[in-house]
């Protein structure tokens, strides 16, 4: 390995982790919200909705983020709907992402007993009283492991960028090694960045899951 | 001695068939009314009518002259003013003895988060466990559980407490801890409807018994009455079943 061309390739590698970290973070902010609208309304059954939502989480559990991404980014532009390649990566994995976030949030939310509704009506609290501070709270406890598991998929999942022609990482070293044939610098730098992303996500889900789970099932 | 709550000809179905036929019942402010009876005679689903956990069929349920079911105004008030205790505790598991208590107050009643936590220390106290405030329930013995729980309910100064079979889990050496509770409530003259299997604490705690079987209200007398000259068959084979001679 020739530590030269390390440095020579590290600003251009650098610049494509700060796209992937941006994009990756924009889907799993938008992972999360759809994910938990989704397990709301599939949880309570909500008419309609719960269809909705349900259909959707089959549709894109079901079908490769690559299929997902060439229709957000080929397709949109045919029904007239203009977007950069960062939006429809950022949606794309958004989309994916909250399909199976809304999976996890589920099984927590009907992990929680009815019985535990029950108390808190008993005392008097009202139907979002009780969502927010007592079935939400236990709920995501009990989801924090597959969110957590979710998180660095979907973190990984953002190698398929390139395919819509973003620079990220795996783009930027497709691109270096086609240009100049340095395939072992350019892999190294791409196994680095990606561990440096992950791993500090990893760390921090472990430290939240231990903190969260703590109160509710100790060390 | 007012009457506060009045349960009124009510008949509750479940897939047609009658788990409650007409049943009547009063009490009054400050009473202690157990009830008994065999293995789903409809002894839990009287209780869970009376703060409208369930629809009824027929007749109503009236607490201090207001109809709570069927319910025309907000069911979270008026079960704000009963306090239900249960089988299995329910206390919240991610939330401490201390902020299991103080919730509903805080939100519901809008009770400064200070105050409440002044009066559940106060009441912790009264039942042995101010050492546990900050102790997470899955951190507490099942007697311990059942004795926040009752507390809790307290905090909402309830108008009349709900107690369904609440040593029913527990381990027999943690039942003394909790019945001894709910003994020192009544003393104090709290208006409770208890459903029990523990006929010697029924006894001593009650002011009048009530015999259900079947989904109707077959006795109900004195506990002196009820447990010495019953007039029913069906009563005398119910007490009979808890002695050994
Ligand atoms: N949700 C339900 N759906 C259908 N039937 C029910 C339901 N809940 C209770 N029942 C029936 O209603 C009857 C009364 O039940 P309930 O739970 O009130 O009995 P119980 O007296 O509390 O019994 P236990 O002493 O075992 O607690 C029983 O026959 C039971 O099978
Ligand atoms: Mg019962």
């Amino acid at each position: 390995m020739d530590p030269e061309v390390l440095i020579d390739y590290f600003p251009r590698y650098a610049e494509a982790f700060l796209l992937t970290v941006r994009l990756g973070f924009t889907g799993i902010f938008i992972a999360f919200v759809l994910g938990i609208v989704s397990a709301f309304f599939m949880h309570f059954k909500v008419p309609v909705l719960s269809q909705f939502f349900g259909g959707y989480i089959e549709v894109f559990r079901n079908t490769p983020l690559l299929v997902q991404l060439f229709f957000i980014y080929f397709g949109l532009p045919k029904i007239g709907i203009a977007t950069s390649a960062e939006v429809c990566g950022a949606i794309g994995l958004g989309l994916l992402g909250g399909s199976y976030m809304a999976e996890g949030f589920r099984s927590g939310l009907d992990a929680v007993s009815v019985s535990q509704t029950e108390s808190a009506l008993a005392l008097g609290m009202t139907g979002g009283q009780i969502f927010f501070n007592v079935i939400f709270p236990e709920a995501f406890t009990l989801s924090v492991p597959a969110i957590v598991a979710n998180v660095i998929f979907l973190l990984k999942e953002t190698s398929i960028f390139s395919a819509i022609s973003l620079m990220d990482l795996m783009f930027t070293a497709k691109d270096l090694i086609g240009l100049y044939y340095n395939t072992t610098e350019a892999l190294f730098l791409l196994v680095v960045f990606y561990i440096v992303m992950l791993i500090p996500v990893s760390v921090a889900g472990n430290l939240i899951e231990r903190k969260v789970r703590y109160k509710m099932f100790g060390a | 001695m007012d009457e506060i709550l009045n349960i009124n000809n009510l008949t509750k179905a479940y897939d047609d068939i009658n788990v409650l036929d007409h049943v009547n019942l009063t009490v009054k402010k400050g009473e202690v009314v157990v009830i008994v009876g065999p293995s789903g005679c409809g002894k839990s689903t009287l209780l869970r009518c009376i703060n409208s956990f369930e629809p009824i069929r027929e007749g109503k349920v009236i607490l201090d002259g207001e109809t709570i079911n069927p319910c025309k105004g907000k069911l979270n008030e008026v079960r704000e003013r009963i306090g239900m205790v249960f089988q299995n505790y329910e206390l919240f598991p991610h939330k401490t003895v201390l902020q299991n208590m103080i919730l509903a107050p805080v939100k519901v009643k809008k009770i400064k988060k200070k105050e409440a936590e002044k009066e559940a220390l106060a009441l912790l106290d009264r039942v042995g466990l101010s050492g546990k405030k900050n102790s997470y329930p899955r951190q507490l013995s099942g007697g311990q559980k059942q004795r926040v729980a009752i507390v809790r309910a307290l905090m909402m100064n309830p108008e009349i407490l709900l107690l369904d079979e609440i040593t029913a889990a527990l381990d027999p050496e943690m039942v003394r801890e909790v019945l001894d509770v709910v003994i020192n409530l009544a003393k104090e003259g709290r208006t409770m409807v208890i459903v029990t299997h523990e006929m010697a604490f029924a006894r001593a705690v009650a002011d009048r018994m009530v015999f259900i079987d079947g989904g109707r209200i077959v006795e109900e007398g004195t506990p002196d009455d009820f447990f010495e000259n019953p007039k029913t068959e069906r009563l005398r084979k119910f007490l009979d079943s808890f002695s050994y001679q």
